[in-house]
């Protein structure tokens, strides 16, 4: 308690001190934002629905828009794990009764879903509206914000078929979100006043209590874990991620053929770093056809490259299935070649 | 081992910068000579005058280096300097395979390599959530509002001209991903401090209050007790901070870093800066403050950034970054050279104020002595300690054990998991294990 009190009195100092720069107004500067500015920026849902723009929309809808903006990167059943973790999947009939998803303390859960964590569905309408889809964030109208969320809620089995959620029912959707009784805020890492006082959590008392011993502390030294082979060398060489002079070495965990790994990784690199391997494989499809599809497809056409690096560009659907590939404006033109033309060359 | 590699300056160079596997296992047998052997055969094959005049002295010495015979390079040949390239090695690097898409991915800062308290702004650890974008300073704007009218009188808009005329504060603190160790919450996963704790930077931070700013907008602090922070970017990431911080005085929109402008990749031009509290709330490209009732639950602190406990309840809201320290040289993944005399150095932080003391063990925890901490000490910022050893030549284990202003100090893997259990992910503040065997090489344990 009296380390409470300690922080607070440093605080008031603090704020003594920029005080001293309390002018009545600082004269001109800022402007009074218009009530078009306001409502253009401020798109935040809270919990309890202050924000939410008025709409609706169903589950058919939702699937069809999912279908097109979502699965390249969620899955066709937001349950795909490659690009991010899953959307749905893990909850129970018995969950949405008690408002507890069970597999989160019974240790059945492979992975932690969205739904078997979230407890606000605000939370949810709130980002897909800001950020969603990935490429492409904040093009989504109120109206497909409803339906994704309503889709997303049926394949959670949360809402039926038929379902059309609205600005009306989404309070009555919250009363049936599988995790909503599964937040706690007893803890003291909340760094403003406490529940007691308004506020949040038990008022920054740890959980743990550890003495500072100095001498003879304990009678023996347990090791519970020490560093996997793999792990040794998952992060390529070590030797060259540290100086080479000073009091130590990095120690030399790959040999010198790692070099020339490295090199032929750089496209590669590329390839990861502007997301490309989320949705392609070098040989065969994960979301997108593997690059070595690719490859033997446009084999002999004519201005292949060309086509693709359009094809990369603009995005695309229809060739390879009904997913459809995100354009990459975001990319540099001579990026996007460098990429096409390691594909045509057979990537590896 | 000594004869391998302390003969730089000491009369004989090494042939390389680094011991391989096989020479660590030939050491570790006890050949001690083995590479002595091979520098011998190497250096009579391709220098043999250098090699004669050896044993008169360092060739270094005795032989004029070209920088002492030539002209240098002119003034502004780099107008925006850059490091040696002798340097090249520490960089920002990811851990693979923690995440899939780059736009929303981690890359660690090399603490391995790092002197004193200050990140060098190019090695500033990043963490995008929907990736970075360089915005032109003259369209960005930030703007406050409330959740409702009579929170907050007159909602504002202000230009980064308009942000940069009003009275500022440069102050140093620590910035740590509420994530960081997290890879270790259950077992020992990555090899280097790097990706153990490298989600951890520590620059001078240069902005304005934000008190003063929602005083310039009339904000009722009787009735707005959140501060909801958003950013610019795709993500518009949004959390919510506490009145009572921002209060304080200790909150601020910072535009510079470390005597220049923010980083794009931090920020540029405009981020929130939350002392002591986890990197996520400190909002990059910070475009809106709203003050509002109630918090928020965004999805940065309703969906992840929430702490999974053993009675499967998720923490939510948690913030602060609680007193933690680890040591960064010897550190895991690199080889000691030779035995006798280190300067084993670290750095300590809490997100509850100053640290107050560093205790470094030898021996796995079963016996402490203090560090000794260079000052000045600053109010949440990392905080560095040294101190000597003499390496025997045998195995060790080395531990720090930080102790804040609060008195806390930083639990054990044990003690932390006995509350937390080991899929909370976020805030692993345990203290950390490196341990060195015969050979030199240290690698990273868990010791309960």
């Amino acid at each position: 308690m009296s380390r409470f009190s300690k922080s607070i009195l440093v605080l008031a100092l603090v704020g003594a001190s920029t005080a001293t720069f309390a002018f009545d107004s600082f004269k001109g500067v800022g402007r009074p934002a218009t009530s078009a500015e306001v409502k253009a920026w401020d798109i935040d849902v809270r919990p309890d629905f202050k924000g939410l723009p008025k709409g609706s929309g169903n589950v058919e809808r939702g699937n069809e828009l999912f279908e097109e903006k979502c699965a390249s990167c969620h899955g066709s059943f937001g349950e795909s794990n490659e690009v991010f973790t899953p959307l749905a999947g893990g909850t129970t009939a018995d969950d949405i009764k008690t408002g507890r998803v069970k597999g989160l303390s019974s240790g059945e859960l492979p992975q932690r879903t969205t739904f078997t964590k979230v407890s606000t569905i605000s939370t949810v309408f709130d980002y897909i509206q800001r950020a969603m889809p990935w490429t492409a964030p904040k093009s989504l109208k109120p109206d497909e914000v409803y339906a994704i969320l309503a889709y997303l809620l049926n394949l959670q089995e949360i809402v039926p078929g038929d379902f059309t959620l609205s600005d009306k029912n989404i309070g009555d959707v919250q009363k049936l979100l599988p995790n909503r009784n599964g937040m706690t805020t007893d803890h003291g890492m909340w760094p403003g006043a406490s529940a007691k006082k308004g506020g949040i959590g038990n008022g920054g008392k740890p959980d743990t209590d550890n003495k500072a011993c100095m001498k003879n502390c304990k009678p023996e030294v347990l090791i519970g874990s020490t560093l996997p082979e793999y792990a040794r060398t998952a992060h390529g060489e070590l030797a060259e991620q540290y100086r080479s002079f000073g009091p130590v070495r990095g120690t030399r965990t790959l040999g010198p053929e790692a070099a020339k790994k490295a090199a032929e990784a750089t496209t590669m690199e590329l390839a990861t770093k502007s997301g490309c391997m989320a949705c392609h494989g070098m040989k065969s499809k994960i979301v997108g056809p593997g690059y070595n599809e690719v490859m033997t497809r446009y084999a002999g056409q004519p201005d292949a490259e060309g086509k693709l690096v359009a094809k990369v560009k603009a995005g695309g659907a229809g060739a390879w299935g009904s997913i459809p590939m995100p354009p990459n404006g975001h990319l540099a033109d001579e990026d996007i070649k460098t990429l096409v033309k390691w594909i045509l060359s057979g990537a590896k | 081992m000594g004869d391998i590699v302390n003969k730089p300056g000491r009369l004989r160079p090494a042939p390389e910068n680094f011991l391989s596997e096989e020479q660590v296992k030939a050491v570790a047998a006890g050949r001690r000579d083995f590479l002595r052997k091979s520098f011998l055969a190497a250096g009579a094959a391709i220098a043999a005058p250098l090699a004669a005049r050896a044993s008169e002295g360092d060739p270094a010495i005795l032989t004029l280096p070209e920088w002492s015979t030539s002209l240098g390079q002119p003034v502004a040949t780099r107008p925006y300097g850059m490091p040696s390239k002798y340097e090249s090695q520490l960089l920002r690097r990811e851990s693979p395979g923690l995440a899939r898409v780059g736009g929303a991915s981690v890359s660690f800062c090399p603490l391995q390599g790092l002197f004193g308290i200050i990140t060098p702004s190019g090695l500033h650890f990043e963490r995008h959530h929907q990736g970075w974008h360089d915005i032109d300073p003259s369209r960005h704007r930030l703007m406050i509002n409330g959740s409702d009218d009579s929170l907050l009188k007159k909602p504002k808009v202000y230009t980064m001209d308009e942000l940069m005329r009003l009275p500022s504060v440069s102050r140093i603190h620590f910035i740590e991903c509420g994530a960081n160790t997290g890879l270790e919450w259950g077992n020992v996963a990555v090899p280097t401090v790097q990706y153990t704790h490298g989600m951890l930077s520590c620059s001078e931070f240069t902005g304005v209050p934000l008190k003063l700013l929602l005083e310039d907008c009339g904000v009722d602090y009787k009735k707005a007790r959140y501060v909801l922070a958003e950013g610019a970017d795709g993500s518009s990431m949004t959390r919510t901070i506490p009145m009572e911080m921002v209060e304080s005085g200790e909150v601020f929109v910072a535009y510079g870093m470390n005597g220049e402008m923010l980083r794009p990749e931090n920020g540029y031009p405009l981020r929130l800066v939350v002392p002591g509290v986890q990197g996520v709330s400190w909002v990059k490209w910070l475009r809106r403050i709203e003050v509002g009732d109630q918090p928020y639950a965004t999805k940065d602190e309703a969906v992840h950034y929430i702490d999974l406990q053993p009675n499967g309840l998720h923490r939510q809201y948690t913030s602060i970054q609680e007193a933690k320290s680890v040591i960064t040289t010897p550190s895991g993944g690199q080889t000691l050279l030779d035995k006798g005399f280190y300067n084993v150095s670290g750095v300590a932080w809490s997100g509850r104020g100053k640290i107050k003391q560093v205790d470094v063990s030898f021996d796995g925890g079963i016996n402490w002595q203090t560090a000794r901490i260079e000052g000045p000490v600053q109010n949440k910022a990392l905080t560095r300690f040294n101190i000597a050893w003499v390496w025997d030549g045998k195995p060790a284990i080395l531990q720090s054990r930080a102790i804040d202003e609060t008195g806390f100090v930083q639990p054990t893997y044990g003690q932390l998991r006995k509350v937390r259990g080991t899929k909370s992910i976020y805030h692993n503040n345990a203290i950390q294990s490196w341990k060195v065997v015969e050979s030199g090489e240290i690698t990273n344990v868990q010791v309960l």
